[in-house]
């Protein structure tokens, strides 16, 4: 059911770090801001606190039951040095407590929902592709 | 099969050693008929209360080795990310105890709270909070969610299942 779409998106969104959504696309052209305003807090907050040597942000809000240009769900994949010591948890709390905090103080509220993989640079290859979100099963704005 | 299973089933999800287990014996189907898997808010606070305090919580954690906060319940997950915890759990054979948190505004509210934890699902092992989803996902892929089961008196099916292979190659080798 979600298959086509499912795939569709997974294309658009997050190749590289350089790479940028087709919403954030869309919207550059309309005014001269790159990301929209909770994807810019975040990628700013995420590069200036983790200091990633990769860094791949992509809103999946489209995926699922959102309005248009929504910022609800959204996937990271960071590498950084930051996480060298630090058991996966700990790397998924620095994430979430790094974005918590920039999302409070641009006056807004945490995201529904955030997947996150976090790597040392170790653990990273420049060819890694970021896992694939599951398909919205409708959950979300019951 | 659906896309979710497909997700889980490609062979990133597995260590190598573990595809081949999860290849040779059934592990899905005979869990999903014959047992039944999990026991669904035996224990939870009613939906009407307005708030769930920590001392519920520590309790609520505490009344399976494995306890899951979800969105849907596994037989009917309704969201991307709990379908995948319990196609995991499903996978590994473990019998759990699942809280649908949008049955229930105050737990989902106090669980995350609880956790400091932002995001449904979250994962519990032996009363201590493991994770989410990706977290999940990841202790599966490198074998980890095999030991933490371990140290909770889970074997995992795909454990037993690799164990009776390697016990089977072994008499062929005979």
């Amino acid at each position: 059911m979600f298959g086509v779409s499912f795939r569709h998106l997974a294309r658009v969104s997050g190749r590289s770090g350089t790479s940028i959504s087709k919403y954030s696309i869309a919207k550059m052209s309309q005014e001269k801001q790159q990301y929209p305003p909770i994807e810019t807090a975040m990628r700013k907050a995420l590069t200036t606190e983790l200091k990633p040597l990769f860094l791949d942000v992509s809103n999946e809000s489209p995926m699922h039951n959102t309005p248009k240009q929504a910022e609800s769900h959204f996937r990271v994949l960071v590498v950084s040095d930051k996480f060298n010591d630090l058991t996966l948890i700990k790397r998924h709390r620095l994430v979430n407590d790094t974005i918590k905090k920039a999302l409070e103080a641009a006056g807004f509220e945490f995201m529904h929902a955030l997947s996150i993989e976090a790597k040392t640079p170790k653990q990273w290859q420049p060819d890694h592709e970021p896992e694939k979100s599951p398909p919205c099963l409708g959950g979300f704005g019951k | 099969m659906n896309r979710i299973s497909q997700i889980l089933l490609r062979p990133g999800f597995f260590t190598s050693h573990l595809a081949g287990a999860a290849r040779a014996t059934p592990v899905m189907t005979t869990a999903a008929t014959t047992r039944c898997w999990y026991s669904a808010d035996a224990t939870a606070p009613p939906a009407s209360a307005a708030t769930v305090d920590k001392s519920t919580l520590e309790k609520l954690v505490r009344t399976n080795k494995v306890v899951v906060f979800m969105k849907g319940n596994p037989q009917a997950p309704r969201c991307g990310f709990s379908n995948a915890v319990v196609q995991i759990m499903r996978m590994h054979g473990v019998q759990y105890d699942a809280h649908d948190v949008l049955q229930n505004e105050a737990l989902r509210q106090g669980v995350k709270e609880f956790t400091d934890w932002p995001t449904i699902p979250q994962v519990f092992i032996n009363g201590e909070f493991v994770g989410g989803c990706d977290i999940l996902l990841q202790m599966h892929q490198s074998g980890d969610l095999i030991e933490e089961l371990q140290k909770a008196g889970i074997v995992s099916e795909l454990l037993k299942a690799q164990q009776a292979k390697d016990e089977q190659d072994a008499k062929n080798k005979k």
